[in-house]
């Protein structure tokens, strides 16, 4: 299947109840506030939020209020609109050759994914033929380190590894120096999933990141939150705190396999700035997608590509 | 959890508050924020509009045009709509009537806690309800997902299931079961893989293994953060697998919680646990009143209660308690207070669940108050000597510099604390005179500076 197939078929599950939503409430009929008021209902069931949702309504208002209309023509203007938002955010998965390795740093709350998603992204440049190594940073979680080796294994990419309940950012260091001894184009730094309340565990993902720099002023070079495409509204204030935390470079998000649409990551983008790299889209390694507007615009609303 | 939500319907009752008569434009500006503040807090769609419309149906009958104060009115009759949709007054309880070994299965999507849950409900049986468990975990989908609940198992001291290589969930299920029942066991606990509930096959799997093992509970484990694809997935769950009860997992996060709401609705099925941290006794039964209470910031005390009489032993606080009758109060009581805060979760959550608290913990937050500052507190008690702890007023200047290097923080800090401890000092004066009636009386408020 290619890559566009699968992504629409990860995404049209998404976008089903959307769509559908749609084609029931619009034929071809005059827009008024009740039909306003239905999409309205319908974005915010993506999950985009009421800001975002009234934002893109109100638009919708200004342009076709009175005006006859069918589903596809609000669909195209949907999509239009949401894909504009997203366009200036979408940044390729590249390594940047000018660090031997590139530090990449995953974090994010607990259970978003970010272990799959290192293996994911090992997977994908290992298939540009990129020297890469992990390392098994969340040293918090029972059997976390095991996860890591197993893909490790897999994918025929060495972890750096200390037992359950070592210091992460020790080992973070002793990444970053072997790494560089070997060479590598790109070290991938796993952590302990944490609530972007706690902030004892907050303090130790900075921690982690002053340790870092000690072995290599310039890295981290990425810092990647992972970001579960069911979470609803309290995305917003993950984003936030982890960013002060630890100054996000970008997004993932996964699960978009799922019905849980996303749709928060339009407001994201519009509000922190923030790059978004991929889209994780099942539990197998090739199973990640670089991220692209319009498609994913179109999937949301539930357009053909 | 949930503070945010509170703090929306906090400022549309303000607005009710203030009028003496409400009109069916104030119900409907009320109910408007409602279904804003509900859908931000991420209650899905369809839950709130059958809330919305609940709530509207009562607001507008006579009740309120008769009340004394329409504004308390409506705060009750949103409360109980809130309470009947969370499940009720009745705390549920987990169904352990059936013959041993009793199967409890949990299912959910990835990610969503279903393994660190399923550690922490064997050991709330172990512990709680004196039960022999034995967990299996059938997720041979994930790596090392068995050898994470052998780890957990090990750190619980509840006994798991040997992981055999190879086998499919059915298999394991059965085998399980075979030990379970020949060594006698209460309870097994059947950890699954996490799975989407749009994947046909893995959902055709776990009701299989369902029906193989007959489970007397069957529990959906969800991410108290998720948005409003939490009524889609409990749908899902309860019709291709049938679930008996929902395990809201991290509701220790500042997620607004509406999947609770959500999820409660579209399954029908009560919520038994909250998960509320990374520590494995952190598992707490859901109270449907409570959690309304939190939602319309009318506090928390009953669980207030409940954590200070399992974390503070009775004789401290007889202790305590003299000694705050007798109006004195020293910088070691302050030390011992400190501490007992601490272990029943900090001081943030604590005010999380006093009256009326809400809106000081933001403005806590803000002033850069935290759970952090306590810990500096007790370093500069700490680095005093006995005498200094009993007799504060010794403090001179080079004491002062002492304790400030002690403990690694600035002689203005010293002050504050010391400031601190006079503050509360005061109140304990306050409180002697008030006596035990007055207290109860006035309530915290007569404690408060004037």
């Amino acid at each position: 299947m290619s890559w566009l197939k699968r992504l629409k078929s990860g995404l049209s599950k998404s976008s089903k109840k959307l769509s559908d939503g749609l084609t029931s409430i619009l034929h071809l009929r005059k827009l008024d506030e009740e039909t306003l008021q239905n999409l309205e209902d319908l974005l915010i069931q993506s999950d985009l939020g009421t800001s975002v949702t009234s934002d893109v309504i109100e638009k919708l208002r200004v342009d076709k209020f009175d005006t006859q209309i069918n589903i596809d023509e609000i669909k195209y203007f949907l999509a239009k609109e949401l894909t504009n938002r997203l366009k200036p955010y979408v940044k390729p998965l590249e390594i940047n050759k000018n660090f031997r390795p590139e530090i990449i740093l995953i974090v994010g709350v607990n259970g978003s994914g970010k272990t799959t998603t290192i293996a994911k992204l090992g997977d994908f440049w290992s298939k540009e033929k990129k020297s890469i190594r992990f390392a098994a940073g969340d040293t918090f979680r029972a059997a976390a380190v095991e996860q890591l080796c197993i893909w490790g294994k897999r994918l025929d990419i060495p972890v750096i590894k200390r037992g359950s309940g070592a210091d992460a950012a020790a080992l973070a260091y002793d990444a970053v120096i072997e790494s560089q001894i070997e060479k590598d184009d790109v070290l991938l730094i796993d952590t302990a999933g944490r609530l972007h309340t706690n902030s004892n565990l907050m303090e130790e993902l900075k921690k982690i990141k002053r340790v870092i720099k000690k072995a290599e002023e310039t890295a981290p070079h990425k810092v990647i939150l992972v970001l579960d495409a069911t979470v609803g509204q309290n995305a917003y204030k993950q984003v936030e705190i982890f960013h002060k935390a630890v100054g996000l470079t970008g997004l993932i998000m996964t699960k978009l396999d799922g019905t849980a649409k996303g749709g928060v990551l339009v407001g994201l983008a519009d509000r922190f700035k923030l790059p978004i790299f991929a889209i994780g889209i099942g539990e197998k390694a090739n199973d990640l997608q670089q991220f692209e507007a319009s498609d994913f615009a179109n999937s949301l609303v539930g357009l053909e590509s | 959890m949930f503070n945010s939500l509170s703090e929306k319907l906090n400022g549309v009752f303000d607005k009710l508050r203030k009028r003496g008569t409400l009109s069916d434009k104030d119900v409907d500006a009320a109910l408007r924020e409602i279904r804003v503040a509900l859908l931000e807090a991420d209650v899905a769609l369809p839950v709130v509009r059958e809330f919305s419309k609940n709530v509207k149906e009562k607001a507008l009958g006579e009740e309120v045009i008769r009340s004394v104060t329409p504004g308390q009115m409506v705060v009750k009759i949103v409360h109980d709509a809130l309470v009947e949709a969370l499940g009720g007054d009745k705390p549920a309880e987990l169904d352990l009537a059936a013959r041993a070994p009793v199967v409890i299965m949990l299912v959910g999507l990835q990610g969503a806690g279903k393994t660190t849950t399923c550690a922490k409900l064997a050991k709330f049986l172990k512990d709680k309800k004196n039960k022999q468990v034995m967990m299996a975990s059938l997720d041979v989908q994930r790596p090392a997902a068995r050898e994470q609940l052998r780890v957990l198992g090990e750190q619980i001291a509840v006994d798991t299931f040997p992981l055999d290589k190879g086998k499919t969930p059915e298999d394991i299920s059965k085998r399980a079961l075979k030990e379970a029942k020949l060594k006698g066991y209460d309870i097994l606990l059947l950890d699954t893989a996490g799975r989407l509930h749009i994947d046909d096959k893995l959902m055709g799997e776990v009701a299989q293994v369902k029906k193989e093992v007959n489970p007397q509970e069957t529990l959906l484990v969800a991410d108290a953060m998720t948005g409003q694809d939490a009524a889609q997935v409990a749908k899902v769950f309860q019709e291709s697998v049938g679930v008996t009860g929902l395990i809201l997992s991290r509701m220790d996060g500042d997620a607004r919680g509406g999947a609770a709401f959500s999820m409660r609705m579209v399954a029908g099925v009560p919520i038994k646990f909250i998960g509320v941290g990374e520590k494995m006794d952190q598992l707490e039964a859901f109270h449907a009143e409570r959690i309304a209470n939190r939602i319309l910031d009318m506090g928390d005390i009953v669980t207030l209660v409940e954590k200070a009489s399992q974390s503070i032993s009775e004789e401290e606080t007889e202790k305590i308690s003299k000694r705050m009758e007798e109006g004195k109060f020293d910088l070691s009581d302050m030390q011992s207070q400190i501490m007992q805060m601490n272990k029943m979760g900090g001081m943030k959550s604590l005010m999380g669940m006093m009256p009326g608290m809400g809106k000081i913990k933001n403005k806590l937050d803000q002033a850069g108050f935290d759970d952090k500052s306590i810990n500096h507190q007790v370093a500069m008690i700490q680095s005093m000597t006995q005498k200094e702890k009993r007799k504060p007023a010794l403090l001179n200047a080079s004491r002062k510099r002492r304790i400030a290097k002690g403990s690694g923080r600035s002689v203005q800090d010293v002050n504050k604390l010391l400031k601190q401890w006079k503050d509360m000092s005061t109140m304990m004066k306050k409180f002697k005179k008030l006596g035990k009636k007055g207290l109860l009386r006035q309530g915290i408020s007569g404690l408060m500076p004037r």
